[in-house]
């Protein structure tokens, strides 16, 4: 009989290895997948996994992607999991991935055709106040009225997208347009244009600031006390409340900074590789950053690997679909059993498993 | 703007039907919270069950077979969920989010040969005599079967939870588990059992929007119904009867902005179809501004048995 055994504090080791361990098992019953649509499973991981990084006329082109796709996800995911890490369930990133796009996008906009370099500066607060205050109204109404963050965060990802739609048929529609929905084209504004900073590298501000996150999670977790805090919450709630942390500082910090976070990956993002405010510039990065979030175990380091692995998923998945005729969503269900592997193999770090004679009295 | 359109008989039928995929998910939900579990897989379970059941029910003809596929579907899927939550103890929340990224993936998957096809949909039972009644009769006696399925399931779990000694023992493990252990309930078997319940109900809701409601296949079709079941769990404090209110009041706030839209009212489209979420936020912060309310006590907790 398989009996599990409490670890007395989780297993590194483990920890450490089961993220690859549930990479593989994804790669196996993907490919059985794979297999099942027709599809030869072995080409079909190769393409995903292989070839937009080493395929010699992919890859000049996928690679510099690996960037554009992993930031925002970086972005967002670094923020969730400093929520996720104190108990904190922001599960509207995508909301406030939209809302920061369109606050980010209207600030520049509001300023077209003025050429000036404090512009973008400007558009990046305007993303990250929008973010921000999106996700303090899931914030407030939890500290205020004790109202479940998990449901309010996600009932304003709908609201978002509603506005998204307004407001890409109105206040910021192209006025030379000609009617046609979504709002000028950024690259027509280089002042306000996201753009690369180098040529053909994939590197844009966006990819910059995500790099910044992942060193300022990192100290801040390490060295600084209010990571401190984030992190006994999580691990020791009764342990934090007799320590003296302020749960309402702590909920409003969280739910602060991944609004922020996701609000300027949103505006990063449309005025860069989107490259215009458009009823669908979102694609869902709001909901894998979950994923890429604890794939990365939650940790900054491990978000970053995570969100290159996932942006590679993404790009391979559109080769897929190109080269072989993959459906699109069997890349979304594959990042799904991802998230299924990792949860399932958490069990691994947490419980040591033994063996035992079935016994009469259990 | 128009509002002489709207005839008040008919939007009391309509709501019937818009508030019955959130019903049948948000009794099921109920249930095995009841049990001390969160599933937020609810979002997923339904967009599966929307698909299954309008792929069973395209290819063999009859919607009936339809909403069986798509429960069984359901419950398949939330047995995913109840292994990994229940044997590998993994963590509620993100398994049960897990649920949904993947359900709706795997829907949409399903369904690209099924999009913009047509199925048999569910024929509306005129109930003679009844039907007949002005007013009422239109209103509550003539509409599919599913209508009173989810009806009598309310019926039934208030009964079961209330009266007999399966639902004392759903709650005694909701509600402590270790002492539900302790007294020797199998823990584990009674939450599996109201999970493959809750997938069961999400699915047959998910399938009442495919095959009834809408009916079409339409990728992310749900829209969020699933989430908002799980907003009608809590307004509802996790009672039957509530749930059922919660639904409706729901459905009419749905019906009335579609009515509303189609009149032509002087607002936006977009902040009419955002109205229902925005009304299930301050739903939610009144409930919650009354302090705990019978939440089940063990809810969302890791059960293991040391012994």
């Amino acid at each position: 009989m398989i009996r599990l055994e409490k670890r007395p504090s989780p297993s590194r080791f483990w920890a450490g290895i089961t993220p690859i361990l549930a990479v593989i098992a994804t790669m196996i019953v993907g490919g059985v997948m794979f297999w099942f649509l027709g599809k030869d499973p072995l080409e079909a991981i190769r393409t995903i996994f292989w070839d937009p990084l080493f395929h010699e006329t992919f890859g000049p082109y996928s690679r510099p992607q690996l960037l554009v796709k992993a930031a925002p996800l970086i972005l967002i995911a670094i923020g969730l999991s400093l929520g996720f890490r104190a108990g904190i369930w922001n599960i509207g990133a995508e909301g406030q991935y939209i809302v920061g796009a369109i606050c980010g996008a209207g600030m520049g906009l509001a300023f077209y055709p003025t050429e000036s370099v404090l512009i973008f500066p400007a558009m990046v607060l305007a993303g990250a106040f929008g973010g921000w205050a999106w996700a303090m109204i899931p914030g407030i109404l939890k500290t205020k009225f004790g109202t479940n963050e998990i449901l309010v965060s996600l009932m304003l990802v709908y609201v978002a997208e509603s506005w998204l739609a307004s407001v890409s048929q109105g206040l910021l529609r192209n006025p030379d347009g000609m009617g046609f929905p979504g709002s000028r084209n950024f690259k027509d504004f280089p002042a306000a244009h996201n753009a690369e900073i180098f040529a053909n590298s994939g590197m844009h501000w966006g990819v910059v600031t995500a790099f910044i996150a992942v060193i300022f999670a990192y100290v801040l977790l390490s060295r600084h006390m209010l990571g401190f805090q984030v992190r006994l919450t999580g691990e020791a709630p009764r342990a934090a409340r007799f320590a003296g942390v302020n749960p309402t500082r702590l909920v409003l910090f969280c739910l602060g900074i991944s609004g922020a976070l996701a609000g300027m990956a949103g505006m990063f993002e449309a005025t860069g590789p989107a490259s215009q405010i458009s009823i669908d510039f979102n694609s869902g990065y709001g909901f894998t950053a979950i994923i890429v979030a604890f794939l990365g175990r939650l940790n900054p380091i491990g978000i970053l690997l995570a969100g290159l692995l996932m942006a590679l998923t993404y790009i391979g998945g559109e080769l897929a679909q190109l080269m072989l005729g993959l459906p699109a969503a069997a890349i979304q269900m594959f990042q799904g059993m991802l998230l299924f592997f990792l949860l399932a193999m958490d069990v691994l770090s947490n419980y040591r498993i033994r063996l035992t004679r079935k016994e009469a009295t259990t | 703007m128009n509002l002489d359109q709207i005839n008040p008989i008919l939007l009391i039928a309509s709501l019937m039907v818009a508030a019955t995929p959130i019903l049948l998910a948000a009794i099921g939900e109920a249930v095995v919270e009841k049990a001390g579990v969160l599933n937020l897989g609810v979002e997923g379970m339904m967009i599966t069950g929307a698909v299954v059941g309008f792929a069973i029910g395209v290819n063999s003809g009859s919607p009936v077979l339809g909403f069986v596929a798509a429960a069984i579907a359901g419950a398949a899927l939330s047995m995913l969920f109840g292994f990994l939550v229940l044997y590998l103890l993994s963590n509620q929340v993100a398994t049960g989010l897990g649920l949904t990224l993947f359900g709706l993936g795997l829907s949409s998957l399903i369904g690209k040969p099924y999009e913009g096809m047509k199925v048999p949909t569910l024929a509306k039972w005129d109930i003679p005599l009844l039907s007949d009644i002005p007013v009422l009769g239109p209103i509550l006696f003539n509409h599919d079967p599913m209508v009173y399925v989810s009806l009598g399931l309310v019926a039934v779990v208030w009964y079961v939870q209330k009266s007999t000694r399966a639902g004392l023992i759903l709650r005694a493990v909701g509600e402590n588990h270790d002492a539900a252990h302790a007294l020797g309930y199998k823990v584990i078997r009674v939450r599996l059992m109201a999970i493959a319940f809750g997938g069961a109900c999400a699915g047959l809701g998910g399938a009442y929007v495919s095959l009834v409601r809408v009916p079409q296949w339409v990728e992310g079709m749900t829209a969020g119904a699933g989430w908002i079941a799980l907003a009608i769990v809590v307004f509802a404090s996790w009672r039957p009867w509530r749930v059922l209110l919660g639904a409706y009041l729901f459905g009419g706030i749905t019906v009335l902005q579609l009515n509303l839209q189609a009149a032509g009212v002087a607002i936006p489209v977009e902040y009419l179809s955002m109205s229902p979420y925005i009304i299930t936020i301050l739903v939610l912060v009144v409930i919650s501004t009354r302090g705990k309310h019978g939440a089940p006590g063990s809810l969302g907790r890791i059960f293991h048995a040391s012994h």
